[in-house]
């Protein structure tokens, strides 16, 4: 093979792994990913990725499990959630968190472990 | 103070964008003495910034709450070491930082270089000017750090315990080290591009900039973790999070630079491809800087939005467009001066290199901007765990670490059969012997990425290894010279070569442990009341007696309270004890009570380790304090306006009530093997990053015979 064709060749061969692997990455990011909702949003029979604010006096500790309520940034609705397993340190009333689960009985049953707090910022805006 | 201090940065802008514009009309119209102005207002910028830091410094030390940034970030009580390091968790404080960090780097390029690239310099110095003139801009416009309070309190906030650490502290100047030190190379190759000298004299006089940033940039990504594992209180040491992979997508782009520009020093190829990369690697630094600021991708770190996102978003695009547009407009001038040879070469292996790196960083774009993607196209907001990341990564990082190991023993152009085979042999049986022994003697085979790492890297630290001897024999064979002394001065006259190889066998010794770390980790979460004991791997972990401190707290944070637990940690005949506990810091808010406020406030887990080199044992308390509600309450209602000592009596009498009545508490143990390895190959990869970057005696020498060289071929040709 002469050397011209030879690389036209191996580019040819490049771009078709790349716009394979390409086409993959796309395909599985959104069959993969979870969606973020707030709790106006939730309904029973998929699961979710919720986040929002603690309500302020929500928050319950019952032996395991952790109940409080997660309501909507702009305060219009709320959710009452079930949580076992580990609080990350910032877990705070009025806290933004994300909490993976499923809506069940009216009540969002989450994945254990999956409770995630927002740091109270590092860069705090200016009051 | 403050007023002099906000001088300071109003003449650093007029000083950048002074050079900036001097260094143009010097480059432009020939004029020497301009480009020589242009370089000292850098250096006048420098000295400025230095003043400006300073002043913030004292005003921080010396508890000037007057000060805003002061007010806001520190308080009388945080220890000291926390007040001098405080400065940069605040936005304004770190901006100032980054701008200093760029106008000192920016300094000492344009001084080694002042006798050198004459036509690149100038432009090189008005770049390095915008981008200074940049930060200096969003200062003195938007997030002044000298901005006062019209009423000082008398007390600041304090620093964010979650911050109190170490590596924490020291993390922000390492990062924004790497992140500025990128635009040092970047510069000379937009100064490279516009006079349209593309050979390889930019990136030599920038090549130890970048590898200086390179190795900042690195050790900051590892604080990071290291801060992660140790104060977090989850145990893990990477986590997909946005803010993590803003700073690792620089880094992969700039690994990729530093081996593909030795293709264009060595053969003159790749030119348009360097030129790139540099760009991207400068992009995504701003991009790193920037998304830790904007809050636009939810983050466990989502730092408060931002008055400077939409002026950050347009100096980033700016950059981009004027940066591609530059490279597209001088295509013409990058072609390479050679052809690749053959797939079998060591050119061939570092472009190969390079595509996993770029893909690398692609992925974690892609993952990381998801959300954003996602909702522009679905309308909803979601994002990607690190799973997904896990599923990608995890092969990219197989074949990198393989191609770690190969690239070194190739030759450039061409390599023969006969060659690969003499010198993979060694490593090949390396690697079959380890997985042959993993396979009988450990159960390393129940996950098959881990155990292809573990072959890929004995592999890789083979290669290094048997360079190391083979460079050594010969020069034994040379030279006569005894082992030691042999091998000391094959590495420094190749400091580089070699320096590189053992950054290789960091990066093997590194991946070691994240591949054993995450596949055979044991982890559990249990509940325990005092004598109680649980199993955790080979280890009986019991939970002795509950502890209630009141000030100095075993890390020394500054937080007034702390609750723990004394445990016992057995295994086989030995024991040892642990004490993890929780800090609680006071809160500012009145509505918790007088005395409340002490309990309701942030509060962190402070872990305690055993680190191992086969394994660390890790364990983490949550002190149940809900039994505490009721006296807290009480307390409130009776002792809220006595005085201090009454109420700090008070609060000590409920601490001890936690001592004496512990309830159960909550803890995490984890059993993470191998994971101290991780730390360990850092470390190897820094020692050879700064054996690389040391400048040698030997290459000086040489510089300045090519010099002499040059001169007296001038004159010649003169003559």
């Amino acid at each position: 093979m002469d050397p011209s064709r030879k690389r036209k060749l191996r580019l040819v061969a490049l771009l078709g792994v790349v716009v394979v692997l390409g086409a993959a990455l796309v395909y599985t990011s959104f069959s993969a990913s979870t969606e973020a909702s707030s709790p106006s949003q939730v309904k029973p029979g998929r699961s979710y990725e919720l986040t929002g604010k603690v309500v302020p006096g929500s928050i319950d500790k019952s032996g395991d499990e952790l109940r409080f309520r997660i309501r909507d940034r702009d305060g219009s609705a709320s959710v009452p959630v079930a949580y076992r397993g580990v609080v990350p340190d910032p877990f705070r009333d009025g806290r933004e968190v994300i909490v993976s689960g499923e809506l069940k009985g009216g009540t969002f049953v989450a994945e254990r472990d999956s409770l995630v707090t927002k740091c109270p910022s590092k860069f705090t805006k200016k009051s | 103070m403050a007023g002099v201090g906000s001088a300071c940065l109003l003449v650093a802008l007029i000083a950048a964008l002074y050079a900036a514009g001097a260094s143009v009309y010097a480059a432009r119209s020939g004029r020497r003495q301009f480009a020589l102005s242009g370089r000292r207002a850098i250096y006048c910028m420098a000295g400025l910034l230095a003043l400006a830091m300073g002043i913030l410094e004292a005003a921080f030390l010396g508890d000037d709450f007057s000060f805003a940034l002061v007010a806001q970030g520190s308080s009388s009580d945080t220890p000291t070491f926390y007040k001098v390091t405080a400065m940069w968790a605040t936005q304004s404080g770190s901006l100032l930082l980054w701008a200093f960090l760029l106008s000192v780097y920016a300094s000492l390029v344009l001084f080694l270089t002042r006798r050198s690239l004459r036509e690149i310099a100038p432009w090189a110095t008005a770049v390095l000017g915008l981008i200074g003139a940049f930060f200096l801009l969003l200062m003195v416009g938007w997030e002044n750090p000298f901005d006062t309070l019209q009423r000082a309190p008398a007390d600041g906030a304090g620093l964010n315990p979650l911050l109190r650490h170490p590596a924490m502290m020291i993390h922000p100047p390492m990062l924004y080290s790497g992140y500025v030190g990128f635009s040092i190379p970047f510069a000379f190759a937009v100064g490279a591009l516009i006079t349209r000298r593309t050979g390889a004299d930019w990136i030599r006089s920038t090549r130890r900039f970048a590898l200086v940033a390179w190795t900042f940039l690195g050790t900051g990504i590892m604080l990071g973790a290291l801060w992660s594992y140790t104060e977090l209180g989850w145990g893990g040491y990477w986590a997909w999070d946005p803010v993590e992979n803003a700073s690792l997508m620089p880094w992969l782009v700039g690994t990729a630079f530093l081996h593909s520009v030795m293709v264009q020093e060595k053969r003159g190829m790749l030119k348009v491809w360097n030129a790139s990369l540099i760009v991207a690697t400068f992009v995504l630094a701003l991009l790193g800087t920037f998304l830790v600021r904007s809050g636009i991708l939810d983050s466990i770190h989502a730092f408060g939005a931002s008055t400077i996102g939409v002026q950050f978003l347009i100096f980033i695009a700016l950059v981009a467009v004027a940066s591609t547009a530059l490279v597209v407009s001088r295509l013409p001038h990058l072609r390479s001066e050679a052809r690749l040879d053959s797939l079998l070469s060591r050119e061939a292996f570092f472009l190969l290199n390079n595509l996993v790196l770029v893909g690398l960083c692609l992925v974690i774009f892609w993952g990381t901007f998801f959300p954003l993607i996602s909702e522009a196209f679905t309308g909803e907001k979601a994002s990607l765990g690190p799973p997904w990341f896990d599923g990608y990564t995890t092969p990219l990082a197989l074949v990198l670490v393989l191609l770690a190991g190969v690239g070194p023993v190739l030759a450039w152009r061409r390599v023969t059969w006969a060659g690969i085979r003499r010198a993979l042999r060694i490593p090949v049986a390396a690697s079959a012997g380890a997985l042959v022994l993993l396979l009988l003697l450990t159960d390393a085979g129940d996950s098959a990425p881990s155990l292809v790492m573990f072959c890929l890297a004995a592999f890789v630290l083979a290669v290094v290894g048997q360079e190391f001897w083979r460079g050594a024999a010969a020069r034994r064979v040379m030279t006569g010279d005894p082992w030691p002394r042999a091998l000391t001065t094959l590495v420094g006259r190749n400091r580089r070569r070699y320096g590189g190889y053992i950054v290789h066998a960091g990066i093997a010794v590194l991946f070691l442990g994240v591949a054993a770390s995450s596949a055979f980790l044991t982890q559990r979460d249990v509940r325990l009341s005092p004598g109680q004991s649980t199993k955790v791997g080979d280890y009986t972990v019991t939970y002795v007696r509950p502890t209630a401190r009141l000030g100095g707290d075993r890390a020394g944070t500054g937080a007034p309270i702390s609750f723990g637990a004394v445990l016992e940690l057995r295994k086989g005949g030995h024991r040892e004890l642990l004490r993890p506990s929780r800090n609680f810091y006071p809160t500012q808010d009145a509505s918790k009570g007088a005395i409340g406020r002490f309990f309701e406030g942030e509060a962190t887990s402070e872990v305690d380790l055993r680190w191992g080199a086969r394994q660390d044992f890790w364990a983490a308390v949550r002190p149940d304090i809900s039994e505490l509600d009721g006296p807290i309450r009480e307390a409130n209602a009776r002792f809220g306006d006595s005085n201090p000592n009454v109420q700090g009596f008070v609060i000590a009498a409920i601490t001890d009530r936690y001592r004496r009545n512990p309830p159960p508490a909550a803890f995490r143990f984890i059993v993470s093997p191998l994971v101290a390895w991780i730390w360990i190959g850092g470390g190897i990869a820094l020692l050879g990053a700064l054996v690389a970057a040391w400048p040698s005696p030997e290459a000086r020498l040489r510089r300045v015979r090519a010099l002499q060289a040059a001169r007296v071929g001038r004159e010649l040709s003169r003559a």
